[in-house]
């Protein structure tokens, strides 16, 4: 664990959080300088708590926290930005829950990633602005956005540019991918893929790996192609995490996908 | 710390799975068990398994009951065209002692969480669809579903999902006022607090 003092101040944003004893809540928190960390906010599910409407997941929020033997304890909490919209949208909600659920799951304790932090905040963001319009727009995209910078960030880039399998440089045509040799792999290669990779899908994870979010134009992708790439990036991220992530499945559920 | 007698510690064992005691909380209660009079301990044991036995969930509104229907479902004063949906058992206690709400309960048990994995069809919440379609048109039709969820991030992914579902011609669909403070659990509200927030109820 980085050293830390015996009371630290951090920005941080609820990841997850659970219920503990008669009223108190265990957050799961990321913050830009100290990584994922976990802490204990007690009397938190009382409605009479100055510190629980402060500690909503997807609220920015600025924290006083003293270390305890196990666990810190939250002392202190201020909402710097709440992003409202997304309670009364569905979907674009349950794409929050999911970049926080892939955090989460990719991050160990105390590992900061400043830039990774960025990107989350900027991600919630945008589901924020997004919320209401169709499932199937930005946010849909902003989401294959995240999953490409967080295995980025994490070291587990796929390789788009050479075959995983041989290295020689891809051309646009239909390729092959496999998550378990690390990327995309050449014509040639391809029979040791896992799945096919049309040239459309191709084009879009290259776009959106090479691209900063403010320079990716508006997409319009066909259902199959989004299956598609939505597809690839599953397989790399399970690769990885060995586990399928809980609030993915929401995001394709009757009544959440279409709402 | 080891405790060295088989039933003792299957004692302690069986108190830390409850939640809220840690193992320290289990060793007290085992040891306070130890000490106190056999009738006494004898009544605990009743009480837990009378609970387990007699108690049963409402095959209606899913509240925990003795009898099926529940003494709400079948109270003829209550007002059957509205329903007050709700997490917990314990919410509907804390909404009847605000005296305010005179009409019938659904319990979800729960509440939507994608990271918990809790979804759809974890709560009743197909259940409350169909109390409402069958209803539809009787002299019982519901006019309107008042969503009580807590006041936090999961109460409204709730209600931002049932709502749509519930959507249908003549009824209202309400949810509590914002009155309650963000964050917390029904059940802890205060009773003025609350009956306020019911008054208050605005259309989702
Ligand atoms: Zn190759
Ligand atoms: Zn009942």
């Amino acid at each position: 664990m980085p050293l830390h003092p015996r009371v630290y101040s951090t920005e941080a944003i609820v990841l997850r959080r659970t219920d503990f004893g008669e009223a108190d809540r265990i957050l799961t928190l990321f913050s830009p300088a100290y990584g994922k960390l976990r802490a204990i906010a007690k009397g938190s599910r009382r409605t009479t708590s100055r510190l629980a409407g402060h500690l909503e997941p997807f609220t920015r929020t600025q924290l006083l926290l003293a270390a305890g033997r196990e666990l810190d304890i939250v002392t202190q909490a201020e909402g710097r930005e709440r992003l409202d919209h997304l309670r009364d949208d569905v979907w674009h909600a349950t794409g929050a829950w999911y970049v926080a659920e892939l955090v989460d799951r990719f991050l160990e304790d105390a590992d900061p990633h400043p830039r990774l932090y960025a990107r989350f905040v900027h991600t919630l963001r945008l589901l924020d602005d997004g919320a209401s319009a169709p499932a199937t727009s930005r946010g849909w995209l902003a989401l294959r956005h995240f999953e490409l910078h967080l295995l980025d960030e994490l070291g587990y880039r796929p390789a788009l540019h050479t075959c995983a399998g041989c290295e020689t440089p891809l051309r646009p045509e239909e390729n092959g991918f496999s998550a378990e040799l690390g990327g995309a792999l050449c014509p040639a290669c391809s029979r040791y893929a896992q799945r096919r990779m049309s040239l459309g899908a191709f084009k879009v994870l290259r776009l959106l790996q090479m691209t900063e979010w403010d320079a990716v134009p508006r997409l319009r992708l066909a259902s199959g192609e989004r299956n598609e790439v939505e597809g690839i990036l599953q397989s790399v991220l399970r690769y990885h995490l060995d586990r399928e992530l809980k609030s993915w499945a929401f995001l394709h559920a009757p009544g959440i996908e279409g709402a | 710390m080891q405790p060295t007698v088989a039933p003792v510690a299957a004692l302690i064992e069986e108190f830390a799975k409850l939640p809220g005691i840690g193992p320290k909380t289990a060793q007290r209660l085992t040891f306070f068990i130890l000490r106190s009079p056999a009738d006494q301990a004898r009544r605990l044991a009743e009480a837990i398994t009378r609970v387990k036995e007699s108690i049963i969930q409402c095959s209606t509104c899913f509240n925990i009951t003795e009898t099926d229907p529940c003494a709400i479902c079948s109270n003829p004063q209550r007002d059957r065209g509205a329903i007050c949906v709700v997490e917990e058992p314990l919410d509907v206690l804390a909404l009847e002692k605000t005296g305010v709400f005179k009409g019938l309960y659904h319990v979800l048990h729960g509440a939507l969480s994608p990271v918990e994995g809790i979804g759809p069809r974890d709560l009743r919440i197909d259940e409350l669809v169909a109390r409402v379609r069958e209803r539809a048109g009787s002299d019982d039709a519901v006019r309107e579903v008042i969503l009580a969820t807590n006041p936090n991030y999961e109460g409204d992914y709730t209600v931002a999902y049932i709502a749509p579902l519930l959507a249908q011609q003549d009824m209202k669909v309400t949810r509590l006022a914002r009155g309650l403070p963000i964050g917390g659990d029904l059940e802890y509200a205060d009773e003025g607090t609350l009956g306020r927030a019911l008054e208050g109820r605005r259309e989702v």
